[in-house]
């Protein structure tokens, strides 16, 4: 009822002390600033890190060669040469719920094109390849399942292949030659810029798998099956089932494969930056409390050198809960005043921080009304005993207090 | 004549830790409206105790207490506020304004506790109403620091006012005042009673006393004497004769 007359009454008690109560409003200040700034580095981590997971394709889902033992010499991770193209067409014919499959062959070489040479990974997918990385051609068209089965000579190139060898011309049914063997360029890839693990995702050539495999690589193991998934549900239940049919058809053999699931890969590369967020944040959180009780402090003493004020006002008819709403109000307004100036500082000081190490930043809108909520909290939790205590002052001791 | 405050067999007990402290033994009082009182007693006597419990902000330990009919006795402390709002004002020794606060805002301080919300407009003139009441209209925009000892004493008198209360009761109102200051303040105090307003105010100062109406004597928490001043000061009168004394010091000096 005489919330605005108390409010008054406090923004003046506040600017009798200006130096006070901006000192006061600093502990909070820095505070919110902090924390705004930790978690605004923290987001714009942890989005860098789930844009460059989720650039590997969406719902994908990997096989990938065991290790062998072969007669009591085992080979390492990824050493077994027993996952076929046979593996990858029967996965995507009998699993339900899977959307594209590719056979994956990988091999490094030196490539002729256009007067030009460049050394590259070239790559055997199938057709579902760009389904399953969702990536799409800037120009041209994917080769085919017939090109498949025929082993065709084709290929689709990515941006910085078609930017180092054909730096003035359009690659689009020119001819490459890998092995000394021409291959035909039927598209070129949209660019993809680097993988979470560092390497230019645009520095490839792909060609069918089958041509690869007999033509480029010369062998007749995969390194690898990506199989995308219809939807991020089916995924545990897929990589299961990719699981038993590769056994199946290994009968009592040892496995020799291990089956990954992308969710896996992201959750240990957003776990580090999560875990330095709520590092970084709970620090910061610390300071906003010690900021609390310095309002508290602040109050405290207001409240003992007010002392007859707050006489005069309960001897001329104020109740206690209007000497308690009034040093409440002050506190609420120092902790939320210092709450706003706080996310200012925390905007500008991840923006400088970004500006300055090019950390990319992520300022949210959670995260900005959390912290001023937050403070005024802090207010009302650290203003509540001071204020209390004011109200409870008995009129005569407080207009005798000297 | 209407009976303002009626004490019956008002007694207040300290208890200080072990030692229980009797401040008031037992007070009949009755006072009318329009009346003047001046309550006198050594320090120790218990008149501030009496003062405190007239003022609704200590409650007798026994007895009853009739403040404009109403039985205060079994008021809560919130209750007890109102009524201080509405029915009484504060005069203190040590004026007790506001630092830092215009004078008109100082005045306007007891509506912001009315319990019916007053319009700030209507604040606002009923405080210039009632600073022209004591003379100081003109100063309303000035700082307590910017005005004199008496000065301010007027202004704690206007915010005593504004509440058209039933009784201004004043605790040595003139204790922290030079003599002849003490003589104008008096002199708004009578003007006042001369409108009707019922003053009760305390003090040890025999002359002081002389320019109210009635005289009450406490001593070891009793009333032992009320009387009527008969040879009753007017402020009027003794501002004239203490500017002619100041006339004829300088008379004396020139000469």
């Amino acid at each position: 009822m005489r919330i605005t007359a108390t409010s008054v009454i406090a923004l003046r008690a506040l600017r009798r002390n200006k130096l006070r109560s901006i000192l006061t409003a600093l502990g909070i200040i820095i505070g919110v600033g902090a924390v705004i700034a930790t978690v605004s580095i923290g987001n714009g981590a942890k989005n860098q890190v789930e844009s460059q997971i989720a650039s590997l394709g969406q719902n994908v889902i990997t096989v990938f060669p065991g290790s062998t033992n072969t007669g009591g010499t085992r080979g390492g991770f990824g050493a077994a040469s027993t996952l076929t193209i046979d593996d990858a067409e029967a996965i995507e014919r009998e699993i339900l719920g899977v959307v594209a499959v590719s056979a994956e062959v990988r091999d490094r070489q030196q490539i002729l094109a256009n007067g030009l040479n460049w050394n590259t990974t070239v790559m055997g997918e199938s057709p579902g390849y760009l389904s399953v990385r969702a990536w799409d051609l800037a120009q041209g068209n994917m080769f085919t399942d017939a090109d498949m089965r025929s082993t065709a000579k084709v290929a689709i190139i990515g941006q910085t292949v078609a930017t180092e060898l054909y730096p003035d011309v359009d690659p689009v049914g020119q001819t490459i030659r890998i092995r000394n063997l021409p291959f035909k360029v039927l598209g070129v890839l949209k660019p993809k810029g680097f993988s979470f693990f560092g390497s230019d995702q645009d520095d490839v050539v792909i060609v069918p798998t089958t041509s690869a495999m007999r033509r480029v690589a010369r062998r007749q193991y995969l390194s690898s099956i990506l199989i995308q998934a219809q939807s991020p549900e089916m995924m545990s239940r897929i990589q299961q089932d990719v699981a038993d049919l590769l056994q199946q058809r290994r009968g009592d053999r040892e496995p020799d494969f291990t089956v990954r699931n992308q969710l896996e890969l992201a959750e240990a590369a957003t776990a580090t930056s999560k875990t330095m967020t709520v590092l970084l944040g709970s620090i910061a959180g610390v300071s906003l409390i010690v900021g609390g009780i310095g309002i508290m402090n602040i109050m405290l003493v207001s409240v003992t050198e007010r002392t007859r004020e707050i006489g005069i006002r309960l001897a001329i008819g104020a109740h206690d809960r209007d000497v308690r709403i009034q040093f409440l109000i002050e506190a609420m307004i120092l902790s939320m005043l210092g709450g706003i100036f706080g996310v200012l500082i925390g905007i500008g000081a991840s923006q400088v921080v970004s500006s300055q190490t090019g950390m990319p930043v992520l300022i949210s809108t959670a995260s900005v009304t959390g912290a001023v909520a937050f403070s005024a909290f802090v207010g009302i939790v650290f203003g509540f005993y001071p204020a209390h205590k004011a109200a409870k002052l008995d009129p005569i001791d407080a207009l005798r207090f000297e | 004549m209407k009976a303002v405050v009626q004490l019956d067999n008002i007694h207040k007990t300290y208890s200080n830790g072990e030692v229980e402290v009797h401040a008031v033994r037992g007070i009949n009082l009755t006072i009318e409206s329009g009346e003047f009182v001046a309550i006198m007693g050594a320090s120790g006597s218990g008149k501030s105790t009496l003062m405190n419990v007239l003022g609704c902000l200590d409650r007798p330990s026994k007895g009853r207490y009739l403040l404009d009919g109403v039985d205060t006795s079994d008021l809560d402390r919130n209750e007890r506020a109102d009524l201080r709002n509405q029915k009484l004002g504060f005069v203190f020794q040590g004026f007790n304004l506001l630092a830092r606060t215009t004078a008109l805002e100082n005045v306007e301080l007891p509506m912001l506790y009315n319990p019916s919300r007053i319009p700030s407009r209507e604040k606002r003139k009923r405080a210039l109403d009632a600073l022209e009441i004591v003379g100081l209209a003109e100063r309303a925009d000035h700082l307590p620091n910017q005005l004199s000892g008496g000065q301010q004493q007027r202004v704690a008198i206007a915010r005593a006012l504004v509440n058209n209360p039933q009784i201004l009761l004043a605790d040595e109102p003139t204790g922290n005042l030079d003599s002849k200051t003490s003589v104008e303040v008096m002199g708004v105090f009578q003007k006042l009673n001369e409108r009707g307003i019922t003053i009760v105010m305390v003090t040890h100062e025999l002359d002081i006393a002389k320019y109210c109406k009635r005289n009450l004597i406490v001593r070891d928490g009793l009333l032992v004497r009320d009387e009527l001043v008969q040879d009753r000061s007017f402020s009027d009168r003794e501002l004239q004769r203490i500017r002619e004394e100041e006339a004829a010091a300088k008379l004396t000096q020139s000469a």
